[in-house]
Parts: structure tokens; C-alpha cells; sequence
């Protein structure tokens, strides 16, 4: 993975230092809580309803066993004993004390991390596929793109007051396991003519205003990834709204313009930038890939006796190894998936202990890195498939061997009312019934793919509008209510989900998804997953079935 | 006259902001020398207007810069307008009156300008700020120097770290 030189950690250090002197300001009242407030917010901490909210930047998820220990460290340190791992790969603590924010970023900087932009109206942390460079349907991996987009929005002075907040995702395979289409910036490595390049796709999202979004370049050399980047940025930072905080992101801007308007737009500006100083070199480009080299593999056959004999002597450890593990690039190796969403634990939540158990079985199984996954899980990208037995027995021993990934009851959750100031319901208590109506397994693993999505609030963290079943907390004079949606996706065939209908008070959630399931059971054909059955039947039967 | 922070040093400029509604209700405020005058109303009277070398312009953060075009290099100054902290707007608008634009002058930031925002301000080609009221002008110096190095290209670093980095 990337590791820092003098300049990065020179910069990092110096914010430290930097926002050290603005907390002692503000605490000594010389900074006005507003002021404060958009300083702050540039370093990702917000002011919560219980304490205050640090988000850390895992850039494009990647962690080493050694970052880890630090976030276990942290988070007794400075938290409860736990760190939350979100929907856009960041980790969030719900505890630290504000004054105590610059230690906290001090330990932070000297295990090459950080939480720079990770709030505020800025270029947010770049996100990726979890399984780049080990994907099996991978063009290139998108890692170092992501790294040189990460160093370019780092502090870029033009854009750190932009209308909005501003997301860019890159993905470098054919499958998207990077939202790349619900992002303001989705850059997507494609081939053509034998060449790789960059399709470009602007002004997705979802939140109030849920947009697939429009590709808006078909295809860019790879020198030009930056000053094109800035170019759009530009067009943005200028002509954006700024009247109406719910108008203000691009997509609203890119639909008001139309997406060949914007286009145009960009085009032209981009003629003043292009092949000026950001064009990237190739001894830039090498020096970045130089750090996502393939590790210390060995040479080795694919499933080995090791694993045929397990899988033959345990069914649970199949289930396990059918939902949680994936194909590899590598002979021999696959990729393993520990899903974080064990019932009644809020998903996404780990504890100090299991952050040090993943660190140490990263260094023992997966050449000591994890990736962070924006379904909020996290997957070992490296393990030999002949180890892949006793990984699971120890993965049993600490509670992370779910074999629920991808599953109906792996649900994405934000934090919702319980800890979030913004949110108008309870997102985690939902989850967790949903988790324990569908206890049983071989139920679950029948169900296959299904996607829940839970967002307590219209700003739509838990992403419930590319759920193959969305939920949806709402406000209706004063209690907590749930609008529940049906037939999103965030695969490549991107799809928003539909309304079914009024919505619904928490207790009868559980049954609402039950009968949304049950229409599937008597529907599907053959091998359809749940969202294919949709696609094909469309709305009306379960509404009829959930409104009878 | 105010005083400002101009190429890292604290002076006092000649250079004072006219506001619209002063112009519009008494346009021989434009005769006096050193005013900073609304971009629309210099743009209506540039003909007048042409040769005046102790006047500048100042520009609203809605205010398209690119409109400058061809008349800026008479003018000793152009002030960016930020209303609000938050309104991003005028970064961009420096940074096309250094490039396309191949402005030489003082650009300078007025309005809701704070410390913590300085620096972004300078690397964008900003080089004189007259801070809002509130502001303490001699700490807000050491806001300049708050990073050693910057990942991007941008006006006060024209080559970005990478081309340092790797040749």
C-alpha cells in the first residue's frame, strides 16, 4: 500500500499543528463557535446529539495490521472501545472529546492517517473497490488512481469551499463494487483500442435527490486525469448553487445545464488546462503503482486438498466459504470477507479487541493489510486458500465469521438517531430486528443476494435508495416513522429504488420485509436473485402483498 | 485607509471600496482617485473610464471575472468580494484573473476575509487582504506560512509535487 514520504507526513504533521492552534483559539474564545465550526468541519469532526463525531479518511479503504492496532489503541484512548466503520470506507468515532481532538490526530499522523476533508463543503476521501488488485474481472487496479486523486484533493485551495460537499469513487473493474454511478465523480478504468483510459461520469448521488449519473467524457488518456478533474471542479466551484443547501450539489447543477451542456462546459474549460503543470508524468504515475506491487506470493494450485477436505467436513465452514469468499487473480489465494454485522451489534461497529484480532490475523494470513468495504465490512484481500480452514476456526472463536455477506441480513445502516444530530429515526434498532426475525440460516442462504439499506434521515448515509429494499427513517409529527422502497441496486446496472408506498411505525418493519420476501419465494424462477425477480414482475404484487 | 496585508507585510493602501448604492446615487465618486469601484458599474462606464490608471474594481462573488477581459491590465488593483466564509467562489476567480487573464496587479481579498482562510487565498494569487473587522491582522501572518509544501500546482507554487518528486 502507499506509504508516506518526508512531504506527506510533513503536511499531515503540519495540520496537526494547524488545527491544534485553532482548537486552543476557540477554547480560548478567541475563534467564534461558527468560525470554529467550518474549521473543524474540514477535519472531520462534527458536534453530535450525544458528543462530539470524528471521521477518519481510510483512503480508498486500505488499511495496514499496523493502522489498525493505532484505531483499537484510539479508541480506548480517546473513545468507548469501539470505532464505526462507514458506508464511504472512513472509521468514525462517537466519543472523543473536543479539546482532546489533537492528540487524538497527533496518534493519527504518526501511523500515516488522518481526517482531513472528511467533513465540510470539500473533495471528501476517494473511494474504491475493495478487491482492487485481486479482482478477477479487473481491467487495472484503480488504487494508485484513487492515491494520486487523494494527493491532488488534499488542501487544494481552490476547493475547499465548494457549494457543497464533493465525492469522488474510482473503480478499475467490470463489476462496480465502487458506487461508482451515486457519486459526484465516478472514474471508471475502461479499455478501448487496447488502451486504458478513464470513462468519466458526473453528477450522481443520492441523498433527497437520488441521480444515476451521466458519463459525461467516454474517454480519457490517462495524463489528463487531474487537469480534467479540475475542470470539472471549476465549473462547479462557479456555477453550482449556493442559494439553497438541498440544490447545491453538482447534480442539481449537471441537470440544470443538461449533461451534454456540462460537458461542454467542462470541455472548455479544460482547454485552458490541459497538458499544463497536473498533467501527470510517468514517473509519476510509476512512482505511485510502485506501492501496489503484487506481495510475496507463492506459487500454488488452486483448491488444494486443505480446503476440498474441510468443505467436505463442514457444512457450516461451506456456508461460510460460499457467501463470504471470492475468487483471486492469484492461483491458489482467494479473498475473505468479515462481515461486521453479527445480530444485535450495530453494523459496522467494531470493537478494540476484534480491531487487534483482524490486525493480527491480517499479518498472519494477508501479508498484514485489511480493505475497508462501503457494504461496512471488512475483507482480508490475500489469503491462501489452504489456510482458509483455520482462518474461519479463529474467525469463529472472535464472533467474526458471519457467513451472512451479501445476505438479507448483511444490512447497511447508518448510525441514525441514536447517535447522529441530523437524523429524524432510529436506524440501528431496525436493523437489528430485521436481523432477528431472519435468524435462520439455510433461510437466509436460500434468499441469496439481497441488499437491506437503512438511512435514518434524508441525507441518505445508509445509501436506502440503491438497497434492493430501502428503508427510510422519517419525521411525522414527532414520531419515527419508516418508508420502505423496493428495487435499487449499486451494481453496474445502477438502479434507484421505488417508493412502495405510506409508510410504516418500527415494530411492523420485521413483517413488512417478511412479506416483500415472500412474494419473491412464490415468484422467482429458477436461480433469479430477488432483484431480478422485481425487474421482472415490477412493483404492484408487493404492494399488494405488504398493503392487503 | 485601511490597513491590510499586502505581499506579507502590513501597510496602509490608498485603495478604498465604493460600494454600488455610493456610486449609483453620486457617480462623481468614480472621479476620486484610488477608489475601488463595482465591477457592473465599471463595466457600463469603462469608455469614460479608459486610462485611469489610480482607479481598481471590485468584483461580487457572482460577478463573472472572465468579463475583465482585455481591461485589466490598467488597474493597479482588483478586490474579490467574500461575503460569507463558505463562499468559494472568488478562489476561482483569482485564479482566472493570474492565468488567463495574465494579471500582474494586487489581487485583493475584502469582505468576510479571516485568518484560516489566508493561506488558501494566497496560493490562489491573492497577495493583499483586508481582513474583516474582527480580525487580529498581526497574528493572522502566520496563517501564510502554515504548510511547507502543497500536493497541487497553484499560483504562489507553480509545479506540483509530483514533478518534484520524480523529476
Amino acid at each position: 500500500m502507499y506509504m508516506y514520504d518526508n512531504y506527506d507526513q510533513t503536511l499531515v504533521d503540519e495540520r496537526v499543528e494547524q488545527y491544534r492552534d485553532q482548537t486552543r483559539r476557540f477554547l480560548a474564545g478567541e475563534l467564534p463557535a461558527e468560525e470554529f465550526q467550518h474549521l473543524r468541519l474540514r477535519n472531520g469532526l462534527y458536534i453530535q446529539r450525544l458528543a462530539p463525531m470524528l471521521r477518519v479518511a481510510v483512503p480508498y479503504g486500505m488499511l495496514s495490521a499496523v493502522q489498525l492496532r493505532k484505531l483499537a489503541y484510539i479508541s480506548r484512548h480517546f473513545d468507548r472501545g469501539y470505532a464505526h466503520f462507514t458506508t464511504r470506507q472512513n472509521v468514525q468515532y462517537n466519543w472523543p472529546k473536543l479539546e482532546e481532538v489533537p492528540d487524538l490526530l497527533a496518534e493519527l499522523a504518526s501511523v500515516q492517517m488522518h481526517a482531513i476533508q472528511t467533513s465540510g463543503n470539500c473533495i471528501r476521501n476517494t473511494t474504491s473497490d475493495q478487491y482492487a488488485g485481486v479482482a478477477t474481472d479487473e481491467i487495472e487496479d484503480a488504487r494508485p488512481w484513487a492515491e494520486l486523486i487523494r494527493q491532488w484533493s488534499t488542501f487544494h485551495p481552490e476547493y475547499n469551499w465548494l457549494p457543497r460537499k464533493f465525492k469522488i469513487a474510482v473503480t478499475g473493474a467490470r463489476e462496480d463494487r465502487a458506487a461508482v454511478q451515486v457519486h459526484d465523480i465516478g472514474v471508471r478504468l475502461i479499455e478501448r483500442d487496447g488502451v486504458v483510459g478513464f470513462q468519466i461520469l458526473v453528477g450522481g448521488g443520492l441523498g433527497r435527490t437520488p441521480v444515476i449519473a451521466p458519463v459525461i467524457r467516454e474517454f480519457l488518456d490517462k495524463q489528463h486525469l487531474l487537469t480534467y478533474l479540475e475542470a470539472i471542479l471549476r465549473v462547479y466551484n462557479r456555477y453550482g448553487r449556493r442559494d439553497n443547501k438541498y440544490k447545491a450539489r453538482i447534480k442539481i447543477l449537471v441537470r440544470a445545464m443538461t449533461a451534454e451542456v456540462f460537458a461542454e462546459r467542462v470541455e472548455e474549460e479544460w482547454q485552458h488546462l490541459k497538458d499544463g503543470a497536473e498533467t501527470l508524468t510517468d514517473a509519476e504515475i510509476n512512482r505511485v503503482k510502485s506501492f501496489f506491487t503484487l506481495p510475496d506470493y507463492q506459487s500454488l494450485h488452486d483448491k488444494p486438498a486443505a480446503l476440498t477436505d474441510a468443505l467436505g467436513l463442514s457444512l457450516a465452514f461451506g456456508a461460510w466459504h460460499k457467501r463470504n469468499v471470492k475468487g483471486h487473480q492469484q492461483l491458489g489465494y482467494a479473498i475473505v470477507n468479515l462481515a461486521m454485522k453479527a445480530t444485535a451489534e450495530a453494523p459496522g461497529d467494531a470493537s478494540a479487541e476484534q480491531l487487534e484480532t483482524i490486525a493480527e490475523l491480517a499479518e498472519e494470513y494477508s501479508f498484514g493489510e485489511v480493505r475497508v468495504t462501503h457494504e461496512q465490512n471488512v475483507t482480508l484481500a490475500d489469503v491462501r486458500q489452504d489456510a482458509l480452514f483455520t482462518l474461519w476456526q479463529k474467525l469463529c472463536e472472535v464472533g467474526l465469521a458471519s457467513p451472512n455477506l451479501g445476505l438479507l441480513t448483511d444490512i447497511i445502516c447508518c448510525p441514525g438517531g441514536d447517535y447522529c444530530s441530523l437524523a429524524n429515526a432510529k436506524s440501528l434498532p431496525v436493523a437489528e430486528a430485521i436481523q432477528r426475525q431472519f435468524d435462520d440460516l439455510d433461510y437466509l442462504h436460500d434468499l441469496g443476494d439481497l441488499d437491506i439499506n437503512i438511512s435514518g434521515c434524508m441525507n441518505a448515509c445508509g445509501h436506502h435508495h440503491v438497497g434492493n429494499i430501502g428503508i427510510l427513517g422519517v419525521d411525522k409529527k414527532g414520531a419515527e416513522f419508516y418508508q420502505v422502497s423496493i428495487g435499487g441496486t449499486a451494481s453496474s446496472t445502477a438502479a434507484l429504488a421505488q417508493i412502495l408506498g405510506p409508510s410504516f411505525a418500527r415494530d411492523a418493519i420485521p413483517n413488512v420485509i417478511q412479506k416483500l420476501v415472500n412474494v419473491y419465494l412464490e415468484r422467482r424462477e429458477a436461480e433469479e436473485h430477488f432483484i431480478d425477480t422485481f425487474s421482472r414482475i415490477g412493483i404492484q404484487p408487493y404492494k399488494d402483498s405488504v398493503y392487503a | 485607509m485601511p490597513t491590510i496585508i499586502r505581499d506579507s507585510a502590513i501597510i496602509e493602501s490608498p485603495f478604498w471600496v465604493v460600494s454600488l448604492d455610493e456610486v449609483t446615487e453620486n457617480s462623481g465618486v468614480s472621479d476620486q482617485p484610488n477608489a475601488l469601484l463595482p465591477q457592473a458599474f465599471f463595466l457600463q462606464h469603462q469608455t469614460a473610464l479608459a486610462g485611469r490608471k489610480d482607479l481598481g474594481v471590485w468584483l461580487a462573488s457572482s460577478d463573472d471575472v472572465e468579463a475583465l477581459a482585455g481591461l485589466v491590465h490598467q488597474l493597479p488593483v482588483v478586490a474579490l468580494h467574500f461575503p460569507m466564509f463558505g463562499d468559494g467562489r472568488a478562489y476561482s476567480s483569482a485564479v482566472i484573473l493570474r492565468t488567463r487573464l495574465q494579471y500582474q496587479g494586487e489581487i485583493r481579498a475584502i469582505g468576510d476575509v479571516r485568518r484560516d482562510e489566508l493561506e488558501q487565498m494566497q496560493r490562489c494569487g491573492i497577495n493583499a487582504f483586508q481582513l474583516a473587522e474582527d480580525q487580529d491582522i498581526h497574528a493572522s501572518l502566520q496563517a501564510l506560512s502554515a504548510f511547507s509544501f502543497s500536493y497541487q500546482a497553484s499560483i504562489d507554487r507553480p509545479t506540483p509535487l509530483f514533478r518534484q518528486r520524480s523529476g
